[in-house]
């Protein structure tokens, strides 16, 4: 019910929006919870488990039982809070968990069945038969419990992530906050206020409370003003801090979109910070606790302080006859503000039995309420005084059992919080985050004078650590009345009493965890799921771990809390992940040839972030091996042209650059001449193969290293470790050049002529042998050419500056087709490197060796290399080490595939027999049929022998013969030319 | 013979405008990756300051003055923009052609350091960020070299192969940026 008067709201702007399929109206200002209950709408959800009617109970972002999916289709977001949502126009919420509606609800024949359903029910229940639990159980207890649901498409909506730095990060802005950011400003510290209120100022806004002579929210607001208009502040609004990490590290989720009626399609939804912070001010309050007596969960029950939210700041009246029960001189506070607003107070119930009273209600000190009436709402409560119990005629309940300071993030570096026996509540510890100064409620101060105070003091203790002077400014005057609390948790009594709305957990179920033996606090959690879900217990924590400190005898301190962990509120993976949905997921890397490729109509492949073209497809053509065989007819007998720029290329110049080569290689290269090229082979320190390639010798004293594309990175990190760890007195640098390059593969034995057309001047055989190297001319450009073949013809490599790329791809291209060849793909590369038997990463998977690879050869004797020493062990020498080798089917199966697994041909087909796998295989057009690459025992001794593939995954079994790995040209005449 | 045609690594891409920001490329200067020899950079830097005007700046930093700009990218790693080397400095130090190899947007408007506070974790305020700061860091996914050259005015450079990813990454940043202006 809206009060006449009053409020933080405005009644100018009236806003309308829809809940469960029904239009309603409310004002600008307004949560979603505050325009509901101004509606009447006393049940707004469904529980968890039990499918109970909930209301909404708490004013802000602890709300366990509002919770609504907002919009429909791919952006809904489900299990948002009620009491965070700001209204805005045509906003669309509906209730979760309930069909077919919030208030009729067929689910809830799970409350009748309550006793059987207790925490544990499912351990023991559905232990058998075991087979049912996947199909049957889960499926059917998740779709009767649960939360909201996920669209299960992507989520269309923009999401943002962003960094920021200051020297104090100021966490909540409510009195303490407010002074804390305005000392720190003042003196001229570069501040971050955030905020997760759309409106800062904490309890100011909630209250009837004076601050410097004004209401307390408008000196909030007089201060936010101040803030904003200093240079070095900058005021976060709904932005929850959501996570504290190492070395002064914040996460917090601000809310940047979600509040306007029309979102411009490029303003993010939410934006995930990451706040950087030298100094911390943790003022983020405390949050009201309830208490536990028999149906503490029906709609109309609410905390107390929230219910001064919604009198004070939203005009909104959550009942008409109300009874407060509460246990410090706070509940007291609720009654005064009902009856300023005109709203009828039933009864004041104090459960402190010294307790006075001087309003103008009915007072029952030393009572307790023992159980509320009603189902769909509050109808009456049962109060419990010395002389009896009587029943009280109420349609809303208002319960405090004090405040708990708003610790989490002063835990999430694993700090443990202090039990205060006088506050009857957990502290955060001291010095639990380094530069974390709790202030204010936070740290247990409980009057608005105290907070004002403190935020002031935690100022000055940053600015100290700051080195920064602590500015002169006088407090405001405030409230400073004490808070005298006397715990109360549970009043017993028949009948269910709740802990935790969110997950359904009563006291029955925490003393039950008790008895099962689950004493340790996070065994009962674990056990009876209290604390979990998207609150993660915020109202219920600290009552349930006094019931378990009661039921095994302990004290609360003793007992302690569990584990507070990051994010301290919900935040979507959507938020986390902005940007990296879909392609932003790794940066794309394209070759300066992409554009032409893509115009000849090319797949391209993903290679690391490379893409590359697979085939480049011709007319009439159905299938990509049409394309990849007539690529590679193209290379076998005229030329063919390949964009091979992704291959690392390692700039290594000074004297000691020959000495580093032979220091990273097996083989010799300080003894290669200017203008020639060397095929090398690097080890890991272990000794088993990491990456090979060519190296050519630019001028003495500068080399050109090509890794593997894989390779590049790691090859460069190699280096540097060898450089600057294990041989710092080498004088060689080494620079990453791959990205200034553009690098074409002719090959072919029409390659000399296609490049004595482009060149500037012709290519004489004779000063260009195979592994020649060296300075050519194209088009006016300087551009460096390599006689070097990874397809077994004469072929040449051809590198210009990366500008050039696209031009001389083009240029080559027409050339090429005009001589009867034209470009290849990565399926031509493999299948023409597999049938001259060279290596990629495939076979060099780091599990083999030079020893397995048939490369020993290249393990120079004379010199040391690295893994040198590693590669020698004997278990790496023995011959019947699976080996490189070439495979053909022989027989009628013809297909072969790799990954598969070798056995001799009558072997069964199991582990324990295996002999070997393949790694590569293709269809050669060469030579007419399939040929493959595998490792297998003694390989190499077996050439001849037929073993048998079988592929396990795909079905496949083949009768192979074992031969060399170079199945075409094997004396390399052609390579050579 | 063939004709070649330069086409710089954001071709097509760039100049943009977004809201308060301006991206733009720099194209075709010679940049020059400069590793004096063992024990030389004292030597190196006389070189090169008495070639090109600037010395080798420290860690992080970047030095400009006629036409040339030297920037430190790393260990004993710098680059050269702007001049073609003078050969005499192959005396004292390794060098390399980077021409080609990077990559370079000039981010500039009132909101250029909240475009590239989307992207990258590097404190860009004026105090530890001043004009003349150089930073290696990350762009989003992507290792990059950021350099702040103005007051609202930062260079980034990425690797050549990366220019879409980065021209995309500036362009949602700066369309983030520019709705919120516009609230």
């Amino acid at each position: 019910m809206r009060l006449a008067t009053g409020g933080l709201i405005d009644r100018g702007d009236a806003v309308s929006f829809r809940f469960d399929g029904h239009s309603y109206t409310g004002f600008r200002g307004d949560t979603l919870a505050s325009a509901l209950l101004a509606n009447g709408l006393k049940v707004v959800a469904r529980s968890f488990k039990y499918h109970r009617p909930r209301g909404v109970f708490s004013a802000g972002s602890e709300e366990p039982n509002a919770l609504v999916t907002l919009g429909r289709g791919p952006g809904a977001e489900p299990n948002a809070r009620a009491t965070m949502v700001e209204l805005r126009e045509g906003l669309e919420a509906r209730a979760q968990n309930c069909w077919p509606s919030v208030t009729w609800d067929l689910m809830e024949v799970n409350d009748l069945f309550a006793p059987l359903l207790g925490a544990g029910f499912y351990y023991k229940t559905f232990m058998w038969p075991r087979a049912f639990w996947d199909k049957l159980y889960e499926p059917l207890i998740r779709q009767a419990a649960g939360l909201g649901a996920l669209s299960v498409t992507a989520n269309p909506d923009r999401y943002e992530k962003a960094y920021a730095h200051c020297d104090l990060l100021v966490v909540g802005a409510g009195p303490a906050g407010l002074m804390a950011a305005l000392v720190a400003g003042e003196a001229g510290a570069d501040v971050i206020l955030a905020d997760e209120d759309a409106r800062p100022g904490g309890r100011l806004n909630s209250e009837r409370l004076q601050v410097g002579g004004q209401p307390g929210a408008d000196w909030a607001a007089t201060v936010l003003a101040r803030l904003e208009a200093l240079p070095n502040v900058r005021v976060m609004r709904r932005t929850s801090v959501t996570g504290v990490y190492d070395q002064g590290t914040f996460g917090a989720l601000e809310r940047v979109g979600q509040h306007l009626d029309t979102r411009a399609p490029d303003l993010p939804l939410e934006c995930f910070w990451r706040i950087a912070a030298k100094q911390v001010v943790l003022a983020s309050g405390a949050l009201e606790r309830s208490v536990a007596f028999a149906g503490n969960d029906r709609p109309g029950v609410m905390l107390a302080g929230a219910l001064r939210s919604y009198l004070n700041r939203y005009a909104v009246a959550p009942g008409r006859r109300v009874t407060v029960f509460g246990n410090s001189d706070d509940a007291h506070r609720t009654a005064a503000d009902l009856l300023a607003a005109g709203v009828h107070v039933a009864a004041l119930i104090d459960a402190r039995p010294e307790a006075r009273c001087d309003l103008e209600v009915p007072f029952y000190p030393g009572a307790v309420v023992s159980q509320v009436k009603g189902r769909m709402g509050v109808e009456a409560v049962r109060v419990k005084t010395a002389s009896g119990t009587q029943a009280i005629v109420s349609d809303c309940l208002a319960v405090s059992g004090g405040w708990n300071p708003n610790v989490h993030l002063s835990c999430h570096l694993n700090g443990r919080p202090v039990w205060d026996a006088a506050l009857a509540a957990f502290v955060p510890a001291p010095d639990a985050v380094p530069g974390l100064i709790p202030a204010g409620a936070a740290a247990g101060v409980m009057s608005t004078a105290g907070c004002l105070a403190d935020g002031a003091r935690a100022a000055g203790v940053a600015l100290a650590a700051l080195g920064r002077k602590v500015p002169d400014l006088a407090l405001p005057e405030a409230e400073d009345a004490p808070y005298r609390i006397r715990p109360l948790w549970v009043v017993p009594g028949r009948g269910r009493a709740w802990l935790d709305l969110q997950n359904d957990v009563t006291v029955k179920d925490v003393q039950g965890a008790a008895q099962e033996n689950f004493r340790s606090v996070e065994h009962m959690k674990r056990y009876t799921t209290q604390g979990m879900s998207p609150d993660q217990g915020k109202t219920s924590n600290i009552g349930a771990l006094a019931v378990l400190a009661d039921a095994t005898g302990r004290g609360i301190a003793e007992t302690g809390t569990t584990t507070y962990r990051p994010p301290y509120t919900p935040v979507a993976i959507a938020a986390m992940g902005a940007g990296a949905q879909g392609a932003g997921f790794a940066p794309e890397r394209f070759t300066s040839s992409h554009a032409a490729s893509l115009e000849r109509g090319a797949p391209m492949i993903e290679a690391g972030l490379w893409y590359r073209p697979s085939y480049f497809p011709a007319k009439g053509e159905a299938t990509w091996r049409q394309a990849c065989d007539r690529e590679i007819g193209w290379v076998r007998n005229a030329v063919g042209l390949c964009d091979v720029t992704t291959l690392g290329k390692i700039d290594i110049q000074g004297p000691d650059a020959g000495a580093l080569l032979d220091f990273v290689y097996t083989n010799t290269f300080s003894t290669l001449k200017p203008g020639r090229v060397r095929y090398g082979v690097m080890l890991r320190e272990d000794g088993f193969v990491m990456d090979d390639g060519t190296t050519a010798c630019l001028a003495p004293g500068h080399y050109l290293m090509t890794t593997t594309t894989a390779a590049a990175g790691p090859v460069m990190r190699h280096l540097e470790f060898a450089t600057q760890v294990l041989r710092p007195e080498l004088d060689v640098q080494i620079t990453s050049v791959t990205e200034q390059w553009a690098q074409f593969a002719v090959a072919g034995p029409k390659s000399r002529a296609l490049l004595s057309e482009v060149l500037e001047s012709p290519l004489d055989p004779a000063e260009w042998p195979f592994m020649a190297c060296g300075a050519v001319r194209v088009g006016g450009v300087a551009a460096r050419l390599f006689r070097i073949s990874f397809s077994g013809e004469e072929a040449y490599e051809i590198a210009v500056p990366a500008r050039f790329g696209d031009s001389l791809f083009r240029a080559l291209v027409a050339r090429a087709e005009a001589l009867g060849g034209g470009a290849y793909g990565m399926e031509a590369l493999n299948v023409l490197r597999l049938e001259k038997g060279l290596l990629t990463h495939a076979e060099l998977h780091g599990r083999t060796t030079s020893f397995d690879l048939g490369l020993s050869g290249m393990m120079a004797k004379k010199k040391d290399f690295i893994g040198r020493a590693a590669a020698a062990r004997p278990g790496l020498l023995a011959g019947d080490r699976e080996r490189l080798v070439g495979l053909r089917p022989r027989g009628p199966v013809q297909q072969l595939t790799a990954g598969a697994f070798l056995f001799a041909p009558e072997a069964p087909a199991t582990r324990a027999h295996a002999e070997g796998y393949t790694t590569s295989v293709g269809f050669s057009p060469t030579l007419g049929h399939s040929i493959a690459l595998g490792f297998l025992k003694s390989g190499p001794e077996r050439q001849g022998e037929t073993v048998r593939l079988v592929d396990h995954l795909r079905g496949i079994e083949v009768l192979c013969e074992v031969c060399a790995p170079c199945f075409y040209d094997p004396d390399g005449g052609r390579m050579r030319g | 013979m063939v004709e070649l045609i330069a086409k710089s690594a954001a071709a097509g891409l760039l100049p943009r405008q977004i809201g308060r920001v301006s991206l733009s490329e720099a194209v075709f200067r010679p940049i020059t990756g400069i590793s004096p020899y063992a024990g030389m950079v004292a030597q190196a830097a006389a070189a090169v300051t008495a070639a090109h005007g600037v010395g080798l700046p420290g860690p992080n930093r970047l030095v400009s003055g006629k036409g040339a700009e030297v920037l430190w990218v790393g260990r004993n790693r710098w680059l050269l923009i702007g001049p073609e080397p003078d050969p005499r400095l192959t005396e004292t130090a390794a060098l390399s052609d980077q021409s080609d190899a990077w990559v370079s947007v000039l981010i500039s408007g009132a909101d250029a350091a909240a475009v590239l506070a989307r992207l990258t974790p590097l404190d860009l305020r004026d105090r530890g960020f001043a004009i003349g700061t150089s930073a290696r860091s990350e762009l989003f996914h992507m290792p990059a070299i950021i350099a702040r050259t103005g007051a609202v005015e930062w260079r980034v450079m990425c690797f050549r192969s990366m220019a879409r990813t980065l021209v995309k990454d500036l362009s949602v940043a700066a369309q983030s940026v520019a709705a919120r202006a516009a609230l």
